[in-house]
């Protein structure tokens, strides 16, 4: 009966997600669309960072370098394995939304694989460690890019059509992938595994004393947010028709760090919210031109000394939040202020 | 063998630059724990100041004519660049940082990096994006020993970076500034319990590693000919690295990391391939973690609950 | 549990959803040149030009050089009573020298600004990234200084008025074996630059079918600004020039690091020289050099002197070669609109792809069938401190 449910209501999204892609392709302007397609994957980014740098307190710099291993790998499994795999089954046997689904699933494989391969040295450590390691592997990523010619080196991967890599990247399979990434997450924050990944941020030692093996946890949601970062690469190299090395420099993991503290570190909400506030506003201040960048930082600095623990702190959005009268139980909504 | 010892030389010179940025980090950070990202702005602005007291001072006439400028006026131009820097520095942490000192840890970071995004823009706004040739503050005397060659400018760099780290481990050691930065560094509260006025100290120390990262911008423009306003972001990078690597709130280990990563970019650009200039500090600092993890001369601080 | 998973997805759904409708529903919402959805191909008002560069940024300089020269065209023109007495508007867009802004700025000249043509980038990937979105959208494209084969092979809307790396690349290499009679040459590449890169590769390959030998290859990235490494390598290598196909930037402190080691041969480069600051930034190092370029200023045409006149009366400053080839791109453009009967996007690419024999700043510009531009190159030696005209390479 449950899981019966549930098919329903999953049912009921993906409709409602069909329909909304529906209505943005075919009445709103492509700007439009285009801006809140890079908002759903800066959600993607921001809420897959927050369970590493938010719930479990360990500080990641340098996600920018596992967007980029899912946007490559998405890119060159879509252009140059799909086809082989075409050749074999017959051309047309392989609808786009499958290839692309799967290029999408490769590159957060090997984004989470990179995950494992960074955290379990870094991790093992306490401290700010992994902020150091994590922005040294980010650099290096985008260099071994930029020298690697099967890949297109400083110019960029775009496939061998002149127009770039199939546009696969739309309104639906965007916000299909936020829904996706936001359920998970809510899910392991919310889980036992997610009590004990908040224990490890408000005090490792102590959630070590008390038997939490802090390592394995720490790994699993480092492995878990790099995945998320490389389906948002994946999402991203389609949207673009083309991906360089450049595209995620240092400043890309410095945007979604900025994304979850505006937000309100700690909340996944917050990190929704954070998300499409980096998305919109530089967007939203062309018309200052030359000066916008100057007044984005400006804003920056005031919003965090206005509100030093971000527009919503730790807390939630939800339902029973808005509507008390419901009753619902909060899972969390209470526990947000520290004693 | 002769290409080892220039490529050394050239190393050391671009390493001790690396240095002087670093010790404000590594400063900034045994203090507060925070990562100065507006500390690689703080330099590029001391750079610009530089180059501006420079041509306040009529360095152009001096080019034009063929004359050198006088060696007191170059003292002059060091000074003031490290007097502005300093300045700036402690403005930024008074309205960036000083507000948010019993913030969450995380909420000082988005205002640095807010900051340095603000000065990189306004730099790029008033100075123009343009690459600007750094004035020859001290004329080029090139020195060549058995098919090494050395200037006069890469000599000058290294002392002028001894003598600024010498005169930095003094104030540390010897004075009561110093003895308050480093009662900071190993408990902040314990020390303004002990009656130790924190915020002063600590915008002394924002005081003093901005106006190194200046003297180090001034000694950059020098070896490197020219400036920008995004000068800032790789080699403030690279420094930073070389806290870490030298131990990060450490400030004899920021001297040498500096001058380590400095040597090692030049010999792998020199023998490997310049693709990977980067990329080896960034190898160098994963090594360093893996193994050592508290930095080459950091000390491990035992956790308690 | 279930429910807060609902509300969260149907939050987000309606969020994007009310979002996307304020700001942009199609046919008309933010358009304020009435209907005419996508197309920018009103027939009354202003005639609307976009241009996307990159106002701030690591290549800042570059977007603002060519900004300033598009912007003396677009008035230029106006004071001459326009387009078929239309008035020439310009909306310049930022792209911040991130490819992703470039998308984004040249979807919005479409849709928001509903631009007839659009005029951008220097750098290669951004004019990739742009010309993609220009041509899906049926709106023609002229990109100014972009010199990779690849921007033009996007579509049938997207041109360049300036020649392309294959030619450049040879250009020089025939220029040091021919002219200067050079045997052993040393190159050092830009390794983040598709520019400087394919500029290289096309040098050895000509250099070397000439009988030449490459004996070096040094490379750095753009920002660097520590060059010793790569020429004390190249010092005994016995190389007799040094062919540096990269900005002046790097030139000049290139020339000056090589000049500190003590190594006397010449310089050669490419366009990406061609900038006055060169000369403050390498000095006396450069004398000697050689680079190919669009236009020599001493050997200028008439109207590539009426030019730099105008441009030096309006900033007070000399133009660069992305500013002159800025100002051709926009001349050309206007040229196409003048030969249409009526503007339009389609109509404004047919007259681009017909363009023959143009008199621009930077040369006669003939587009050829690939929407490049066939024109020839000069190559200018450092002399006293400024760039002299040395000779013409035909193509």
């Amino acid at each position: 009966m449950k899981w019966l449910l549930r098919a329903a209501v999953a049912a009921a999204i993906v409709g409602a997600l069909w329909g909304l892609s529906y209505v943005l392709h075919e009445h709103v302007i492509e700007y439009v669309v285009r801006i809140a397609m890079l908002c759903g994957m800066n959600i993607i980014l921001a809420v897959g960072l927050n369970l590493i740098n938010g719930t479990t307190g360990q500080f990641s710099i340098g996600h920018a370098g596992f967007m980029a291993v899912g946007a490559y790998t998405t890119a060159y499994v879509c252009t140059q394995l799909a086809p082989e795999v075409a050749g074999v089954l017959g051309t047309g046997f392989l609808p786009d939304a499958v290839v692309f689904n799967v290029g999408l699933i490769a590159g957060a494989a090997l984004a989470a694989a990179t995950g494992v391969v960074v955290g379990v040295p870094s991790l093992r450590l306490k401290g700010d460690y992994l902020a150091i390691v994590t922005l040294g592997f980010g650099e290096i990523i985008r260099l071994l890019l930029t020298n690697a010619e099967f890949l297109g080196g400083a110019t960029g991967f775009s496939g061998d059509n002149p127009t770039g890599l199939s546009p696969y990247t739309n309104v639906f399979w965007v916000f299909l992938w936020v829904v996706i990434v936001i359920v998970v997450i809510r899910n392991v924050t919310f889980s036992q595994t997610g009590r004990s990944l908040e224990a490890i941020s408000e005090d490792e030692i102590a959630a070590e004393a008390m038997g939490t093996p802090t390592t394995r946890l720490k790994v699993v949601a480092f492995t878990l947010s790099a995945a998320a970062a490389g389906i948002a690469g994946g999402l991203f190299a389609h949207l673009q028709g083309s991906v360089r090395p450049d595209d995620f420099k240092f400043d890309r993991s410095i945007d979604m760090i900025v994304m979850i503290i505006v937000g309100g570190l700690g909340s996944i909400t917050g990190a929704v919210i954070g998300g499409i506030f980096v998305g919109v506003t530089l967007e939203l201040m062309r018309d200052l031109s030359e000066y916008r960048l100057v007044l984005y930082s400006l804003l920056l600095v005031i919003i965090m000394l206005v509100r030093p623990q971000g527009v919503l702190g730790k807390r939630e959005l939800s339902f029973s939040r808005l509507f008390p009268k419901k009753a619902a139980k909060p899972a969390r909504a209470a526990g947000d202020e520290k004693p | 063998m002769t290409e080892l010892v220039q490529q050394l030389i050239n190393g050391l010179s671009l390493g001790s630059i690396y240095a002087l940025i670093a010790l404000g980090y590594t400063m900034v950070y045994g203090v507060l724990k925070l990562i100065n990202f507006a500390h690689s702005e703080v330099f590029m602005m001391g750079s610009y100041f530089g180059f501006f007291t420079a041509v306040g001072l009529g360095i152009e006439h001096y080019e034009s004519i063929g004359q050198t400028f006088p060696l007191y006026y170059a003292f002059v131009v060091l000074i003031a660049a490290m007097a502005g820097a300093a300045l700036l520095g402690v403005t930024i942490e008074l309205l960036a940082y000083r507000p948010l000192r019993n913030a969450p840890r995380l909420a000082p970071l988005i205002t640095a990096i807010g900051v340095s995004l603000f000065l990189q823009n306004l730099a790029t706004l008033i100075f123009t994006p343009n690459p600007r040739r750094y004035p020859a503050i001290i004329r080029e005397v090139r020195y060549e020993l058995g098919g090494v060659v050395v200037t006069n400018i890469k000599i000058a760099i290294l002392v002028v970076a001894i003598a600024l780290m010498a005169g930095l481990h003094l104030l540390v050691q010897k004075t009561w500034t110093g003895k308050a930065m480093r009662a900071l560094s190993v408990n902040l509260d314990a020390a303004r319990l002990m009656g130790v006025n924190t915020n002063r100290v600590i915008s002394s120390t924002f005081a003093i590693g901005s106006a190194l990262a200046a003297a180090g911008g001034i000694l950059f423009g020098l070896d490197q000919l020219t400036i920008k306003p995004t000068m800032g972001v790789l080699t403030g990078l690279k420094a930073f690295v070389a806290a870490v690597l030298g131990g990060i709130g450490n400030i004899p280990g920021a001297a040498v990391g500096g001058l380590l990563i400095g040597v090692a970019e030049q010999l792998t650009a020199g023998y490997l391939s310049p693709d990977y200039r980067d990329a080896i500090t960034f190898v160098i600092l994963i090594g360093i973690l893996l193994f050592k993890p508290e930095g080459l001369l950091g000390v491990v601080r035992p956790e308690k609950v | 549990m279930r429910r807060k998973t609902v509300v969260v997805a149907a939050a987000i759904v309606s969020l994007v959803a009310s979002l996307a409708f304020t700001f942009g529903c199609k046919n008309g919402g933010g358009s304020q040149n009435g209907p005419g959805g996508s197309g920018g191909g009103n027939q009354t008002g202003e005639i609307v030009i976009g241009h996307y560069a990159s106002m701030t940024g690591d290549t800042a300089h570059f977007g603002q050089d060519t900004d300033k020269a598009v912007r003396l065209a677009v008035e230029e023109v106006n004071a001459q009573g326009g387009i078929k007495g239309r008035r020439v508007k310009l909306v310049t867009l930022d792209t911040r020298g991130d490819a992703t802004e470039a998308a984004n700025a040249v979807t919005r000249l479409i849709d928001v600004e509903h631009v007839s043509a659009i005029i951008g980038e220097v750098a290669s990937t951004l004019s990739l990234a742009g010309g993609r979105v220009a041509q899906r959208r049926g709106i023609p494209m002229v990109s100014p200084s972009s010199t990779n084969p690849a921007v033009t092979a996007i579509g049938n809307n997207v041109f360049r008025v300036c020649f392309i790396d294959p030619f450049q690349g040879t250009v020089m290499a025939k220029f040091a074996r021919e002219n200067l009679r050079l045997t052993k040459v040393a190159i050092i590449k830009d390794v983040r630059s598709d520019y400087s890169i394919g500029l290289a590769e096309n040098f050895r390959r000509a250099f070397t079918q000439r009988g030449g030998q490459v004996v070096a290859e040094q490379s750095y990235s753009a920002g660097d600004t520590d060059f010793s490494a790569q020429l004390t390598a190249i010092r005994d290598s016995g190389a007799e020039a040094i062919f540096v196909p990269g900005y002046y930037g790097e030139v000049g402190a290139i020339a000056v690091t090589k000049q500190r080691l003590g190594i006397n041969v010449p310089l050669l480069g490419g366009d990406g020289w061609d900038a006055p600051d060169l000369f403050r930034i390498g000095g006396a190092a450069l004398e000697g050099s050689f680079y190919s370029n669009h236009f020599a200023p001493d050997a200028a045409s008439d109207r590539a002197r009426r030019f730099i006149s105008a441009f030096q009366r309006r900033f007070g400053s000399e133009p660069t070669g992305l500013g002159a080839l800025g100002y051709d791109a926009a001349m050309v453009l206007f040229e196409a609109m003048r030969r249409a009967q009526s503007v339009t996007p389609a109509t404004i690419r047919e007259g681009l792809t017909a363009t023959r024999n143009f008199e621009g700043v930077t040369g006669r510009i003939t587009i050829n069938a690939q929407r490049d531009a066939d024109k020839s190159a000069v190559v200018l030696r450092i002399r006293g401190g400024r760039a002299v005209y040395e000779t013409t390479v035909q193509p």
